[in-house]
């Protein structure tokens, strides 16, 4: 249906007034089309692609107006829509001989990716709406360490990079960065040096903790050191990463005394 | 109790631990009785909470077996557990959908469905270990894929990621009516 000039202008309501501004927030360019999609009643296979840019232009404009910053992204679905405005004016070429294919409504993308982030959006919506652990229901919860249940050798969790880093992150930050003097002249320590260390320490133990590896006494440039060394055995494969529960102890392992039967969680970690 | 029956066991089991229990783990920690068994028991105590309309009820989550409270009793308990419920924005939501259900999947991949930056969102979902790196994807960049955790599942109450609900076809926007009825889409999408 063709949309009066009322619908657009009644869009945003309270534009005018500057003290009952009711303004829907929108997860992003996506979502502003959609809502102004359904607002204006449109066919989303149909879209009359003139008004709504138009509409979508006024809403930016709009959002300056309230000084709000407008996010680049979009900016640039204002660039995608005018560039699908100007090929739809553009003639239709006629089909080349034995390429029997029509060339594709210039809309059929964008109509796609609404299509998909309307699903999403709803996937998501569902999501929320579950049951959720600690909101609807709820399940024992044992907070001291103590009286945890033991974990399994295989229980184990396998750690991947990013818990690692963070575990190292606070590590960081548990090190005093600023110290008064430096001692001129200490010896760095390579990376290949501190591997060697490193397995010699795994062999004389099945296992090293963490934070064993990294004392707080060692300089920053130790610890990094140290770190490099660790990630690059996890890499060769000569060690594994282990950590007993959620946020337990991280326990490094000498690669060959592991199991690798557990294939779909052998190959995530740190490769 | 003379000799305690396996379900008297299972039972006391699923009430010290304090995560889901997989029956791998049960049959672990009783070698002395048949995996079978320890399934059956498993079931009869399902059984038993839903007839007895308990408090708490058997639960299969996150590939493992827990027993929760029913949901219609959240507004007591929450007299009782402190600390704020969970809370998701609907960019968390969409986000984690989008996870969910295209996993593995790049940040430029949640980026062009979502159409706007991801990267905070991302990050946070990660700090709650919703999500985790899988790995890196191998075409040019090597950028990182991101999937789901098991303290997702556990979380949103799900057994596994087949428990996922099938993404709907959209619906008319309004009243508008489709044009025709596509096939709703299978749960794991074209994973490259």
């Amino acid at each position: 249906m063709p949309p009066t000039a009322d619908s657009s202008s009644s869009l945003f309501e309270g534009s005018s007034s500057a003290y009952s501004v009711k303004l829907d927030t929108f997860e992003g360019p996506l979502d502003l089309l959609l809502h102004l999609i359904r607002k204006n009643e449109l066919d989303i296979y149909d879209i009359p692609i003139a008004l709504i840019t138009k509409q979508y232009l006024e809403y930016l404009s709009f959002l300056k107006e309230l000084n709000l910053e407008v996010a680049g992204d979009f900016l640039v679905m204002a660039s995608t829509l005018l560039q699908i405005k100007s090929r739809m004016l553009l003639p239709n070429p006629e089909p080349e001989e034995g390429e029997g294919e029509q060339e594709e409504d210039p809309r059929a993308e964008l109509v796609r990716r609404l299509l998909d982030y309307q699903r999403y959006k709803e996937a998501g919506q569902h999501l929320g709406e579950r049951e959720l652990l600690g909101r609807e229901v709820f399940a024992r919860r044992i907070t001291d360490p103590d009286l945890l249940p033991v974990a399994s050798e295989e229980g184990q969790l396998e750690l991947d990079l990013f818990e690692l880093a963070e575990a190292f992150r606070s590590l960081l930050a548990r090190v005093p960065t600023a110290r008064v003097h430096e001692v001129i002249g200490f010896e760095s320590v390579s990376i290949a040096d501190a591997i060697n260390e490193i397995l010699s320490l795994l062999q004389e133990r099945e296992m090293l903790a963490f934070d064993e590896l990294f004392s707080l006494d060692d300089s920053r440039e130790r610890l990094i050191v140290n770190f490099l060394a660790l990630l690059e055995l996890c890499r060769l494969k000569m060690s594994k990463v282990l950590q007993n529960s959620d946020c337990g102890i991280i326990y490094i392992y000498p690669a060959v005394a592991i199991e690798t039967a557990d294939g779909v969680r052998g190959g995530d970690t740190l490769s | 109790m003379a000799t305690p029956s396996l379900n008297a066991i299972i039972e006391a089991m699923l009430f010290v631990a304090d995560s889901p229990m997989t029956v791998d783990r049960l049959s672990e920690l009783l070698p002395e009785y048949e995996r079978a068994a320890i399934r059956i028991a498993l079931q009869e105590l399902r059984d038993d909470y839903q007839a007895r309309h308990a408090g708490i009820h058997l639960v299969e989550v996150a590939g493992g077996w827990q027993l929760r409270t029913w949901p219609e009793l959240m507004p007591y308990l929450s007299r009782l557990v402190k600390g704020k419920p969970p809370r998701f924005s609907p960019s968390a939501l969409e986000t984690l959908a989008i996870v969910a259900y295209r996993q593995p999947i790049t940040r430029q991949e949640v980026e062009y469905l979502r159409g706007v930056d991801t990267g905070a969102v991302l990050k946070s979902l990660l700090e709650k270990r919703l999500i985790r790196i899988l790995g890196k994807k191998d075409i040019p960049g090597r950028p990182i894929i991101y999937g789901t955790t098991r303290e997702f599942l556990e979380i949103f109450n799900l057994n596994d990621l087949k428990g996922l609900p099938t993404l709907r076809e959209m619906q008319a926007l309004d009243e508008v009516p489709v044009f025709e009825v596509q096939e709703e889409l299978p749960l794991k999408t074209d994973n490259p």
